[in-house]
């Protein structure tokens, strides 16, 4: 076996995994279940991404969608009380108006991508898409961040401070006796004051 | 090649971001900032980051490796929404005192929305446009919901949120399209490509997207579902920031869109616009009729607005654009000038919404009504009043475009819109008094219904032959001759 088709049957073993388990995610009746098929689908993107020579994609996609995005979505799922029979009446009810959306939809998108033409040259170019050479790719990507997209990059800093600033703003509320660590109360305690003795006659009790 | 791009056109947004952030960290560690003054210093900030906006030499700059373009049309732009900013800032301090709303994070969200609003005017990518349209738009959603004892603003909030989400998921699959059928996000290599190739259905398909999402942010018909809501259930100096600011910047976003990128499908686009532009002005006109809140008016009175200074973007011409500049100039003057009026309604009982509460305003209080008619006249385009300058301007440009229709229902249709603003005028001057209203005492909001008022009334004969060369000039970016 040639190293490109060990390449080929690789990715398309990854690439049916992945669209598997993608169905799984909208098919399972429990949505935990969902989530567990979503991470399986992560898992499979970073290998495709493996196989495309992006390493650090492929890193990140586990350390950020799996390790935080997936467990997130775990917990909202554990937290929200999702009432099915609920989400099936509104189904049945809309079904006909969803139905005629999503074709009209569908006709437009195929109308679209069958104008799609291919420049001759264009396919050998982006098979040729090479990686820069003498630079590994976190290197690579860093250059492009920081150089060419950096004021896209700085502004997604600034979206992200907002996100946090939203978040807190709607949902900090500074409650009534909670008790709060004081550490500078806490150092200045000493024993003097800490201790009380007392002096108990036999036979009284306190 | 110097590795650091040119920082000299994005002077104006680099202040305001790192100002932003110094104020978050000052309202922190200061532990007796109030809301008021943490608005004037706001409102101090971005007047200070307008100056290297207004005192711009470099003619049309590119910079950022293409991402971000400084032109005549963005100075213009931007001084507007900075303007409106500033203003929004300064007349809310005592609403928020009255309602108690004590977080200080409010006009730090609004610092930060102006800078998505001047990101956006400034985009030249659709990466950059998309960028300031979420900074944008995140801001606004949060300050939406900022009075979160109240039930209807947090509703306007979640409502605006959710619709808003569509509405980008729409325009970045529109993004989306075009660039899987160009390959470049950037505006001017776009517009280069489609005068050099025949256009292509999947594009115009992503075209159409990108307006959609576009429309939704300046509250055409028919993506004008949330605007009422949204405007009724927020507090009252956010809706005169949403009414003034962000309809600028989109409206900016629309024309660069349409204009610099896309003159190539011309014919596809003027069709949308026109369609929008007839929707709005007739629902802006109709619905109005019979709303009972001022600042539910106010929402389809905007609604309608927009549909006018369409017609003008409909024409696609240099004269269009001219148009288009003015009215959107003149509007956010006669809208912030309202908003400092409904922000000075307060009886006995506290603030209040109710158009039938202004009866009889002129013999309680002669000045607010006068202002406050002034506003009326110029939003229902009296001659003489700003208002009519601005329609005047891009209905001339429809007719020279050969655009009769148009034009005609946006003369009828301002008949019948003038007929609810004369129904305020009406109220005040003829009717008996309702309880009166408690003077207004703070002194920026008097200022800014005296400063705005003065704009708009037959005064504005003087300024407008300055407002119309500063907007040849501005059109003159995208049309250089």
């Amino acid at each position: 076996m040639t190293p490109a088709l060990i390449e080929a049957l690789l990715f398309y073993l990854f690439a049916f995994m992945t669209l598997g388990a993608a169905g799984f995610v909208v098919r399972a009746a429990n949505p935990v279940h969902s989530v567990l098929y979503l991470i399986f689908a992560f898992f499979n993107t970073a290998a495709l991404f493996l196989l495309l020579g992006a390493e650090f994609l492929a890193m990140i996609q586990i350390i950020v969608y799996v390790g935080a995005v997936a467990v997130l979505f775990l917990f909202v799922v554990m937290m929200l009380n999702i009432n099915f029979t609920e989400i099936r009446e509104n189904l049945a009810r809309y079904w006909v108006i969803g139905f005629l959306l999503g074709m009209v939809l569908l006709i437009e998108l195929i109308a679209g991508i069958s104008s799609y033409q291919y420049a001759p040259e264009a396919w050998r170019q982006a098979v040729a898409n090479p990686i820069p050479g003498g630079v590994s790719n976190t290197e690579a990507l860093g250059v492009l961040i920081y150089t060419d997209y950096i004021y896209a990059f700085q502004t997604a800093g600034l979206i992200l401070l907002v996100a946090m600033i939203g978040a807190i703003v709607l949902t900090h509320r500074k409650r009534k006796g909670v008790k709060k660590q004081n550490i500078t109360q806490q150092i200045r305690r000493t024993a003097k004051n800490a201790i009380e003795v007392k002096k108990i006659e036999p036979g009284e009790g306190v | 090649m110097s590795m650091i791009p040119n920082l000299a056109p994005a002077l104006g947004e680099i202040i305001l971001a790192i100002g932003a952030m110094a104020l978050l960290i000052a309202a922190v560690v200061l532990k007796n900032l109030t809301v008021s003054k943490l608005n004037k210093a706001s409102a101090m900030l971005i007047l200070i980051a307008l100056l290297p906006v207004l005192l711009w030499q470099g003619g049309t700059e590119v910079t950022f490796g293409g991402s971000f373009i400084q032109d005549g049309f963005a100075v213009f732009m931007k001084t507007i929404v900075m303007l409106a900013a500033a203003a929004a800032l300064l007349m809310s301090s005592q609403y928020l005192k009255l309602k108690g709303i004590k977080a200080l994070e409010f006009p730090i969200l609004m610092v930060l929305a102006t800078l998505g609003m001047m990101m956006m005017i400034s985009a030249s990518t659709l990466l950059s446009l998309y960028m300031g349209l979420e900074l944008q738009s995140l801001s606004l959603y949060v300050l939406a919901a900022i009075n979160r004892n109240r039930d209807r603003s947090i509703e306007a909030g979640l409502k605006y949120f959710v619709l808003g989400a569509v509405s980008s998921g729409i325009l970045l699959y529109g993004i989306s399209l075009v660039y899987g059928f160009t390959g470049t996000i950037v505006f001017a290599d776009l517009a280069g490509l489609l005068a050099a190739n025949s256009s292509n259905i999947g594009l115009i398909i992503g075209m159409v997207f990108i307006l959609a999402g576009l429309a939704f942010k300046i509250s055409a018909v028919p993506f004008h579902m949330w605007t009422p809501d949204v405007y009724e259930g927020a507090p009252t100096p956010v809706t005169a920031f949403f009414a003034a600011a962000p309809k600028v910047a989109a409206m900016a976003l629309m024309m660069r869109v349409t204009i610099t990128t896309f003159p190539a499908l011309v014919g596809d686009w003027q069709m949308i616009l026109t369609f929008l532009a007839v929707a709005s002005m007739v629902l802006g006109a109709f619905a109005a009729l019979v709303q009972t809140n001022i600042k539910r008016l106010m929402a389809y009175s905007s609604i309608g607005h927009i549909g006018y200074a369409l017609v003008g973007l409909a024409a696609g011409t240099a004269a269009g654009v001219e148009g288009v500049l003015i009215y959107m100039a003149i509007y956010a003057t006669m809208t912030l000038g309202t908003f400092a009026c409904i922000l000075s309604m307060r009886d006995d009982e506290g603030m209040t919404e109710k158009i039938a509460d202004l009866a009889g305003l002129s013999r309680t209080r002669p000045a607010l009504a006068l202002a406050l008619a002034i506003f009326m006249f110029s939003l229902a385009g009296i001659p003489t009043m700003a208002g009519f300058f601005g329609k005047w301007f891009v209905f001339k440009a429809a007719v020279d475009a050969g655009l009769y229709t148009l034009a005609v229902i946006g003369v009828v249709t301002s008949v019948v819109a003038a007929y609810y603003y004369l129904r305020i005028v009406k109220l005040m001057y003829f009717d008996e008094p309702a309880p009166d209203f408690a003077p207004v005492t703070d002194l920026p909001k008097r200022y800014i219904i005296a400063i705005t008022a003065a704009l708009n009334s037959p005064l504005s004969l003087v300024f407008i032959g300055l407002l119309v060369s500063a907007a040849v000039y501005a059109a003159g970016s995208f049309f250089p001759s």
